[in-house]
């Protein structure tokens, strides 16, 4: 206990340099560093969340791929875990989470990128103080709402009724869109961050040579925060792979190779919060394929965090 | 506006000149679009759910239980399982945040590759998506042998886990506007560290934190997805009244409407996102009432 009480007195950056003879560390206080301790589990705990996310998940995980080979998973091309003739190849919900992140960013990148430079850019100080908390508003909007507004409104009225296009009660194309409405806030607020950061010797250096506004934007402060607009989008491909209500709602539950955005079909996340809905016992396949589509989940989406994060960290050292 | 650039023009000196030729105009009005777009159906999703719903915002909305016909149904045990969900996520998430970030702002030494590890592993879990956070807590009440997985207490973890990331994010933001001459100045007045962090640098943060945490737990309130793997989607006809109970959410309780067919019970679920999101926006404005009202501008 002593040896961890002298190595944390005074913590970093913030001890005087120690002068001869001065006794600057004070009486030993063993509750302060009991605190310290306590404080510092408690950073720990979230290392210990994400090995207790990768526990949880391989557990299962093995089992499952101990009866069915990791390469028909990953390569068949039907999936139909409750059959009697089961076949888990997992490109079904592949093909459908693709259709909707794909027809997600489609709506949220450009919409994203002119909210984010029309804020960072042209709005007055005024205008953006009032129209941010409407973006927040529009990213606090709870999935269940937003599939339900998919299912309802954008497939029932929308798709079918007004447009008259042929398409059951659910298609992969008012999830997407939905969806891309859900991301636009991310994206928005992200770049927008990464534009303001431009320093502002840029934009009048560039005024000075007589370039206006949309020239300024486009030629200069665009290309400057490009890595933090990358990082922005690469993090909403994240979440648009991992959201799971508005497709659970509305995008379908038949797990097909998508081939139309019009038809309805089962992405990973669709069929996780599908299958949990079924009673399925502890340890069967049926229970294990859950943890095998989540561990694919999980690791699709940590390559994106990193992705995104790198691009960030890189783009910050420009300045 | 052509003919006037030989001039200094107003527009010009406000660095705004060449605003009004076709390309630049375009541009804006494009830009003008998007932001439209996005409130434009914002506004058409709460016109949808207000017109839906309104028939069935009545008072039976909360005093009755879920029942087999929507003209009797209501949301009464969705509403107290999400109020026994979020103030366990809260009492469970809070402490456990906050004082991360204390260690990671205050005391972490940077430098040292395991604390940057943790920098980078809360990044990471900010973003991963809800739904595994309900695989990982299922995994674990199975490790557990818990039998029945809907108890209160284990949609409180998935979802206090969920938010820990955010909060510590909030909190942080929160610890390290608070300028370095206060830290310095106590730190010369003969305080610890500790003293310091307890009694000049939290109290000065409180604001902020406080924000960030009721962001935070407005998220939660809202999440259905790992509620939704742990089982919540039951039907209840009794009040929850303690961790080990069964419960059920606003959320889930919505999703559960959606999907019947009778059109009655999507009036209720358009009805009961009219509550949520009355509930949420509530939040938000609290949250934004307490960021202006209280923050210190150094």
């Amino acid at each position: 206990m002593t040896a961890i009480i002298e190595n944390k007195t005074g913590g970093p950056g913030l001890t005087p340099a120690p002068r001869p003879g001065a006794r600057l560390t004070g009486r030993r206080r063993p509750a302060e560093a009991i605190i310290k301790m306590a404080l510092r589990l408690a950073a720990v705990l979230t290392v210990v969340t994400t090995v207790g996310i990768l526990v949880a998940l391989l557990i299962p995980s093995l089992s499952f791929f101990a009866e069915v080979p990791v390469w028909d998973f990953l390569f068949g091309t039907r999936w139909a875990p409750r059959f009697a003739d089961a076949s888990f190849g997992v490109v079904p919900l592949i093909t459908a989470t693709l259709w909707t992140t794909v027809i997600a960013l489609l709506v949220a990148v450009p919409f994203g990128l002119g909210a984010a430079i029309f804020l960072a850019e042209f709005a007055r100080p005024r205008t953006r103080k009032a129209l941010k908390p409407l973006l927040e508003i529009l990213a606090g909007v709870p999935t269940v709402v937003y599939g339900f507004f998919a299912l309802q409104f954008v497939q029932g009225t929308v798709l079918r009724d007004w447009l008259q296009l042929d398409t059951g009660a659910f298609s992969v194309l008012a999830a997407g869109l939905v969806m891309g409405v859900m991301i636009i806030p991310t994206i928005a607020s992200i770049s927008e961050d990464a534009m303001s950061a431009v320093p502002s010797a840029m934009r009048q250096g560039s005024a000075a040579l007589g370039a206006n506004r949309m020239q300024t934007t486009l030629r200069v402060v665009f290309p400057a925060a490009l890595s933090g607009v990358v990082a922005a989008i690469v993090l909403g491909v994240s979440r648009a792979i991992g959201e799971t209500m508005i497709v659970a709602i509305a995008a379908g539950s038949q797990a097909r190779l998508v081939a139309d955005p019009l038809e309805q079909g089962q992405t990973m996340t669709g069929f996780i919060a599908n299958a949990a809905l079924g009673d399925s016992r502890v340890g069967s396949l049926e229970y294990n394929t859950l943890f095998a589509v989540g561990l694919l989940l999980f690791l699709i989406t940590l390559l994106m965090n990193f992705l995104s994060i790198r691009i960030v960290g890189r783009y910050r050292e420009a300045y | 506006m052509t003919t006037s650039t030989t001039r200094i023009s107003a527009p010009l000196a406000r660095g705004i000149h060449g605003d009004r030729k076709p390309g630049p105009l375009l541009f804006l009005i494009l830009l003008w679009l998007s932001l439209l777009i996005a409130f434009g159906v914002l506004a058409t999703l709460l016109v949808t759910i207000l017109v839906e719903g309104w028939g069935k915002l009545t008072p039976q909305l909360l005093t009755n239980y879920p029942s087999a016909s929507p003209d009797t149904a209501g949301a009464r045990p969705a509403v107290l399982g999400s109020a026994w969900v979020i103030v366990t996520t809260a009492v469970l998430t809070l402490p456990l945040g906050i004082a991360a970030a204390i260690h990671l702002e205050e005391f972490a030494d940077k430098k040292r590759w395991f604390n940057r590890l943790i920098e980078l592993n809360v990044q990471n879990l900010a973003a991963v998506p809800a739904i595994i956070y309900g695989l990982l807590a299922l995994g674990f009440l199975t490790l557990l042998q818990v039998q029945n997985k809907n108890i209160v207490i284990g949609g409180a973890v998935a979802l206090s886990l969920l938010i820990l990331p955010v909060i510590i994010i909030a909190t942080r933001e929160g610890l390290r506007a608070v300028p370095r001459e206060i830290r310095d100045a106590s730190l010369a007045l003969g305080a610890t560290q500790w003293q310091t962090v307890w009694r000049q640098v939290l109290p000065a943060s409180v604001p902020s934190i406080a924000t960030g945490s009721i962001l935070a737990l407005s998220r939660a309130l809202g999440e259905a997805a790992p509620l939704l793997v742990l089982g919540a989607l039951v039907y209840i006809t009794f009040d929850p009244n303690g961790l080990m109970s069964g419960y059920t959410t606003l959320p889930i309780q919505i999703f559960n409407w959606t999907g019947r067919p009778q059109e009655g019970f999507h009036e209720l679920a358009a009805a009961t996102s009219v509550l949520l999101l009355g509930v949420l926006l509530l939040m938000n404005a609290l949250a934004i009432f307490i960021r202006n009202k209280f923050q210190k501008r150094w």
